[in-house]
């Protein structure tokens, strides 16, 4: 038995601590308190609903990724290869519209998020469990709509909707946008959970210094998701309306304005780009200081970049419409905003890079991952400054450059960053080890696989070959097709992994409750947690980043607190002393 | 005000300590949804504005199709209500689960006034041919963007009136919760949250008001 002292507002108080070491063969877990097929559809614990995200993320994204590798096999040849024009401008669409609304948004945030969150708050589960569960349906209904729109003409705007074209062309748009609209709703209130758990649920020590580097992401996340969503449900509720009753307003020949639309769009569609790449910056934040065992270099600096990100994030969405007929105005003032988002980023990129220094560096696979991504996020970062540079911009707009420049961040980025976490958390999530030499196999395919599909796409943009072409004159033709064959080593990469991970399920090492060493609060739950995640209250008195402090202070909880949540708020816990 | 309770009872979740920290999450949780609610009308408020910029003598002359002395008894209506909720918040903290009861049905009635009101305004437009869009077919007002005002007059008072009969069928569970006797100076939440929505149903309204009816 310990005492912690506390000073709630300058008063100490002693908090009655013991340590509790997580148990290494835990007798009852989240899996197995509750089985059967009903009981996950029913749940309202946050760990079965993320798991249910990351089932639905996963089979959305072997959907877009088949698409992507029929997209990479048309384009094996200048002309046609083996499917209509038609039928390719559909599978980019779908391709597009997929993983950008099914996959990139809901990816991190609503699958490894709502995993993690409450227990690296030491929460029980997050602020509102049965709207947590409500937005998993909503998604589905989404998806549900998505796929009418499969069934019935597709469709074949490209996943930005612009109009006219929208509101001309013949494929399912309605549906589609519903079921985006729809889609949209789930975001929202996961943002709306998320921010009310991290401000009201903390456990009784965690100040906002020591908030892990997660959560702030997902903090600044949720704050985009609740500012940006809304704007994009209510233009594609007005692109239904048009495209129902004719309502005019984005159609120039009754005086309406198609470009308002792109305002519209884009004034979600810019932010909703920092949903997706902010959550996996945090990932990058817990993984590199696990792996390095080291403090992480510029905690404020990490912290407040990612709400700099947010902020700044609403500013620039003018920069997709330099070619749209914008006023010269706008878009220089769009172009130097877009500059300042590089500086919150670059602090990023730099922090991190400085949290290794003199770390000593474990190579396994999560923190290999994070190479990747600091190697290909850095690219996709700089390419992004270069498009946000007027003139460069005018010449490379809607070429395979930005295509290029877009994977590179989205896939480079945040789908690198989401594979990060699934290795550096799947311990906790299913209590089984996978196979390390196989996953650094699967790594490496990645690597060469993503650099050799997209570098190519740089060089034949930089040269003018227009994205969403089906057809291309002879002299891309090598890039094209170095481009498809990486496609293939990537997709073999995405089948290994999967592989992997699902025979661990089956046959993998039982996992400890911190393989890693980590020093963060979810390591101190078994692997996998309890149906409450911790059997106590936990108490913090170090921030998940004290490398230099030993263990056993990172496994404090109130005495005899037995699933009685404690709840102190803001209590500076300064110092432990042995009884 | 928050809840005063700091023992475990019956409506508090597993998940919370106390009532203290339900109540405090569910409001701050509420106020972020309606953040989210103000954003989603923005983009139509962002569509008035740049349509009054471009065509600001068709907002003048379409606001007269408006009837003024309607939209202001609606108006009024709407803030009447918004006192009653804020009375029936009020009586289910001082465990007065009659004033409870009352002041629920007063602002549910309102809130039907204000539906049946606004349903003759657009029964009497439909009349005259006053469409969204393409469908407009009134002679009285020949402006060639005609539609595109009536458009969007359509779209913000739609999607209002959506909200007002979520607000009733909000109303009305909390009436049933009422009945059960399930609120009291100990726990009142779900009725503080439905009136916090409902003063944003009718803020949104005082500004439609103006914006559509009292252009001059």
């Amino acid at each position: 038995m310990a005492t912690a002292e506390a000073s709630p507002s300058g008063n100490m108080k002693t908090l009655q601590v013991k340590r509790y070491k997580p148990s290494e063969n835990p007798k009852k877990t989240y899996l197995t308190e509750e089985k059967g097929l009903w009981s996950w559809l029913t749940t309202v614990d946050h760990k079965k609903i993320g798991l249910m995200y990351l089932g639905s993320v996963t089979f959305f994204f072997l959907l877009g990724g088949a698409l992507a590798l029929l997209l990479r096999t048309e384009l094996l040849t200048p002309a046609k290869t083996f499917i209509e024009a038609d039928t390719y401008n559909q599978f980019f669409t779908l391709h597009g519209a997929i993983m950008v609304f099914f996959v990139l948004v809901p990816s991190i945030p609503a699958a490894l998020g709502n995993f993690i969150l409450p227990m690296q708050l030491g929460a029980k589960d997050v602020a509102f469990p049965k709207l947590n569960l409500t937005s998993f349906y909503i998604y589905v209904i989404g998806a549900v709509f998505t796929f009418i729109a499969l069934a019935n003409n597709g469709l074949d705007t490209g996943w930005t909707f612009y109009t006219p074209y929208s509101t001309d062309s013949t494929s399912s748009v309605i549906w589609v946008t519903l079921g985006v609209f729809i889609l949209g709703f789930s975001s929202i209130l996961t943002g709306t959970n998320f921010i009310a758990t991290i401000h009201k649920m903390r456990a009784p020590g965690i100040t906002w210094g020591k908030l892990p580097l997660n959560l702030w992401a997902l903090y600044a996340t949720s704050i985009i998701q609740i500012l940006a969503t809304p704007v994009l449900a209510i233009t594609l509720l007005l692109l239904t309306m048009e495209r129902v009753l004719g309502m005019g307003i984005f159609d120039a020949s009754m005086g309406g304005d198609p470009i308002l639309f792109q305002h519209f769009f884009w004034f979600y569609s810019h932010p909703a780009v920092y949903i997706m790449i902010v959550p996996g910056f945090g990932i990058i934040s817990e993984v590199i200081t696990t792996f390095s065992k080291k403090h992480i270099f510029g905690y404020w600096a990490i912290a407040l970049s990612s709400l700099a990100i947010a902020f700044i994030g609403f500013l620039v969405w003018g920069h997709h419409m330099f070619t749209s007929g914008q006023s010269g105005v706008a878009t220089t003032i769009f172009s130097f905003l877009t500059f300042l988002v590089g500086i919150p980023t670059g602090i990023k990129i730099l922090n991190w890079v400085a949290t290794l220094y003199k770390g000593s560096i474990e190579m396994k696979t999560p923190m290999i991952y994070v190479f990747i991504f600091l190697f290909l996020f850095s690219i996709g970062g700089f390419t992004g400054i270069m498009l946000g540079s007027l003139a460069a911009d005018i010449h490379l707009h809607d070429t395979y450059y930005v295509v290029a420049h877009f994977h590179y961040v989205m896939m480079g980025g945040t789908l690198i960053a989401l594979l990060a976490g699934i290795h550096y958390w799947w311990p906790k999530m299913t209590g089984k080890m996978y196979n390390e030499f196989q996953a650094k196999i699967g790594a490496a395919l990645i690597f060469i696989g993503f650099n050799m599909t997209f570098l190519p796409q740089f060089i034949m943009g930089s040269q003018g070959m227009p994205r969403r072409y089906y057809n291309y004159i002879d002299q891309f033709t090598i890039f094209h097709q170095t481009s498809t064959l990486g496609s293939y080593i990537l997709g073999v990469g995405f089948l290994l992994i999967a592989w992997y991970l699902f025979r661990s399920l089956m046959s993998g090492e039982k996992a400890p409750s911190n393989p890693w060493g980590s020093r963060g609060l979810e390591w101190q739950a078994t692997s996998p947690p309890d149906l409450h995640n911790f059997d106590h209250t936990p108490v913090v008195i170090h921030g998940p980043y004290d490398y230099h402090k030993p263990m056993e202070e990172f496994q404090l909880g109130l005495a005899n607190s037995h699933n009685g949540h404690g709840h102190a708020e803001d209590i500076d816990v300064e110092k432990v002393s042995a009884h | 005000m928050a809840n005063h309770s700091t023992t475990q009872t019956a409506h508090v979740q597993h998940h919370f300590v106390d009532g203290d920290q339900q109540f405090d999450t569910a409001k701050l949780g509420m106020w972020v949804f309606l953040v989210n609610e103000i954003l989603f009308f923005g983009g139509l408020f962002m569509a008035y504005i740049v349509y009054r910029a471009w065509y600001p003598e068709l907002f003048t002359e379409a606001a007269l199709e408006l009837n003024t002395f309607w939209g202001a008894v609606n108006t009024i209506v709407l803030i009447g209500s918004s006192l009653t909720v804020a009375m029936a918040i009020r009586s289910a903290q001082k465990n007065q689960t009659k004033g409870l009861k009352i002041n629920l049905l007063i602002t549910i009635g309102l809130a039907i006034v204000f539906m049946v009101i606004k349903g003759f305004e657009y029964s009497h437009k439909f009349h005259l041919g006053i469409f969204p869009g393409q469908f407009y077919s009134y002679e009285g007002l020949q402006h060639a963007q005609a539609p595109i005002f009536f458009s969007i007059y359509y779209m913000m008072t739609g999607i209002h009136a959506l909200h007002v009969i979520i607000g009733i069928g909000l109303m009305m569970w909390i009436y049933v919760r009422a009945r059960r006797g399930e609120f009291g100076s100990d726990y009142y939440t779900p009725v503080e949250m439905t009136g916090l929505y409902w003063h944003l149903v009718d803020l949104i309204w005082i500004f439609l008001f103006p914006l559509l009816y009292l252009i001059e």
